[in-house]
């Protein structure tokens, strides 16, 4: 079955123009003379000016780069290590409490997510700010990134490790030198969904930020609030390219060296 | 010994940041309203803190929940977002389903292409989609301008600030993570199943129901959840789009923390939806369960 029939045509014609068309005009009226978002009158530039020209934006774009790359590194770590337990752990006491707590924040609400953690650090005392936020981050990003990890460890050889371990590799080496390399993929996907998930949130930096730090979605949700802004329509396009830049990048870089490997296994077959 | 930090590190850090704020939660909603402590305390130190704790361990009782039941406001809520939850999800389903079974029947060199652009979405941000409806909806939005001009209505229609402009928002944010299960199961679909079908005298659309979509059942239920539990706490899209007719349990709980102040009020609300979502996980949970033994 090579072509489409008119009836998947449609429906994808549709399903996508439906996704896409928000977006692209969102886009355009990001280049709009006029402040009104829906009425065009011309093209300029001038709502990027003001958008670089705004402290505030740019403090809270700060705040939120800072806190993404902080919580997504950490929870990188964090992640990385719990999925190392759940697959390689064997039994151990209070093991199904452990991936229980794994699982919940993956389809906790954030508001309850937020609420809770809120109020633990009103509890101990703890100054609300930019940390506060990383350690909110981190705790519900650690989760995606052991789920993206373990389901790689899970169809792992492991008697590659074995033969480290055989030949002389202490469990530390046999991790650096062969566990590491082949998970890898698996773990810097891991970051990438942390780090986006944390300069997308909103709801939990709200509970968690305090009066001191503001995040850009922090920032954008009190604006929008109000009402529709071409000063919001530019920062979302720049969000938007570099979302589709980095999107794009990664699946060449995937498809890339599938293609490697694949000729590699070929090359291999037609040697033995 | 490193065996032990391996554990203990993720354990810990689990403990204190997941489950102890859980179990704060839960004792506070249980505490009274009067008990509560000034929403912003700056200045308050370590031994104020655990004075406050302290404070909620010593008058426990179920008042708030008692409160819950008494004002419409909060089971109207809970129905209401129940209700927006289930209908959002049916919807979604039925928008995402054309699409995940054309890309499946799309020529297997597009496939990645178009996986690609039903995830690229995914990892735009969600403020940013929502808002991108802001701008379509509203009087004289796009969406007004475009029926005007082709003569399908007259006046504007309010459709910003309405439960129409949240099931809207609803579909089109969480649509990839219904397509992209039913796709799944779509793309390893035996299709000579339904040609056997269809040599055996079923009628294209008898086929369908019959073949295609009792084999996509497992996509279909991970979708649906996928989109119902996420959506059932929303508050970016209920405040946002919605009006204030509309209400949703998410944003009721952030209106009792930051606009009223009232923190145990809030926490007792979060115990309940939490209570109610436990019922889909369990389920959801379940269902994957079977499925990775079913393909063992």
């Amino acid at each position: 079955m090579n072509r489409l029939s008119w009836f998947n045509t449609v429906s994808l014609t549709l399903g996508f123009a439906f996704l896409y068309i928000p977006m692209v005009i969102l886009i355009i009226f990001s280049f709009n003379e006029s402040k009104l978002v829906t009425v065009w009158a011309g093209f300029s530039t001038k709502w990027y000016g003001e958008l670089f020209r705004d402290q505030a934006f740019l403090n809270a774009a700060w705040v939120t780069l800072k806190v993404a790359v902080f919580s997504s590194t950490l929870a990188t770590v964090l992640g990385t290590m719990a999925a190392y337990v759940m697959v390689r752990g064997g039994r151990f006491a209070g093991r199904t409490l452990f991936s229980g707590m794994i699982y919940a924040p993956l389809v906790m609400p954030e508001v309850i997510t937020g609420l809770s953690l809120l109020l633990l650090f009103i509890g101990i005392g703890l100054d609300r700010g930019v940390f506060t936020i990383v350690l909110a981050h981190t705790t519900f990003s650690m989760c995606y990134v052991s789920v993206v990890v373990s389901s790689r460890l899970v169809t792992f050889d492991r008697s590659l490790e074995e033969a480290a371990l055989d030949l002389g590799c202490s469990p530390a080496e046999a991790f650096r030198l062969v566990t590491l390399p082949i998970i890898a993929p698996a773990v810097i996907s891991g970051w990438l969904l942390a780090f986006t998930l944390s300069l997308d949130d909103l709801v939990i930096a709200s509970f968690t930020a305090g009066p001191s730090a503001t995040t850009l979605p922090m920032k954008i949700f009190s604006s929008v609030r109000l009402g529709v802004s071409p000063k919001i329509n530019a920062l979302s396009t720049i969000m938007i390219a570099i979302v589709t830049v980095g999107v794009i990048t990664a699946s060449l870089i995937t498809k890339s060296s599938v293609a490697r490997q694949r000729r590699a296994e070929q090359e291999a077959a037609r040697a033995s | 010994m490193r065996r032990l930090i391996l554990i203990a590190v993720p354990y810990l850090w689990l403990l204190a940041l997941f489950l102890v704020p859980f179990v704060i939660v839960l004792k506070i909603s249980l505490s009274d309203t009067a008990l509560a402590i000034p929403p912003y305390t700056p200045t308050l130190d370590l031994s104020a803190g655990w004075q406050g704790i302290r404070d909620f361990f010593a008058e426990l009782d179920f008042e708030n929940f008692v409160w819950l039941t008494q004002d419409d406001l909060y089971w109207k809520a809970y129905l209401s977002s129940l209700w927006i939850a289930l209908a959002s999800t049916a919807m979604t389903l039925l928008v995402a389903y054309p699409i995940a079974y054309g890309m499946a029947r799309a020529p297997e060199e597009w496939r990645p292409t178009l996986m690609m652009l039903v995830i690229l979405p995914f990892w735009t941000s969600f403020l940013i989609r929502v808002y991108s409806w802001m701008g379509i909806l509203s009087q004289e939005g796009f969406l007004n301008q475009f029926l005007l001009w082709t003569g399908v209505i007259s006046d504007p229609l309010q459709i910003l600030n309405t439960n129409t402009a949240v099931y809207i928002g609803i579909v089109y944010t969480y649509l990839p993570f219904m397509i992209l299960p039913i796709y799944a199961t779509l793309d390893r679909l035996d299709i000579s199943l339904i040609e056997a079908a269809e040599d055996l005298g079923c009628s294209r659309a008898s086929a369908f129901w019959l073949v295609t979509v009792p084999l996509s059942k497992n996509g279909i239920i991970a979708g649906c959840f996928l989109v119902f539990i996420p959506a059932l706490g929303e508050f970016v899209i209920p405040s946002l789009l919605g009006g204030s007719s509309t209400l949703m349990i998410g944003k009721v709980l952030w209106e009792e923390f930051f606009s009223n102040r009232d923190w145990p009020v809030a926490s007792a609300v979060a115990v309940v939806l939490l209570l109610i979502l436990v019922v889909p996980i369990v389920l959801f949970q379940k269902n994957q369960e079977r499925q990775q033994e079913a393909e063992k």
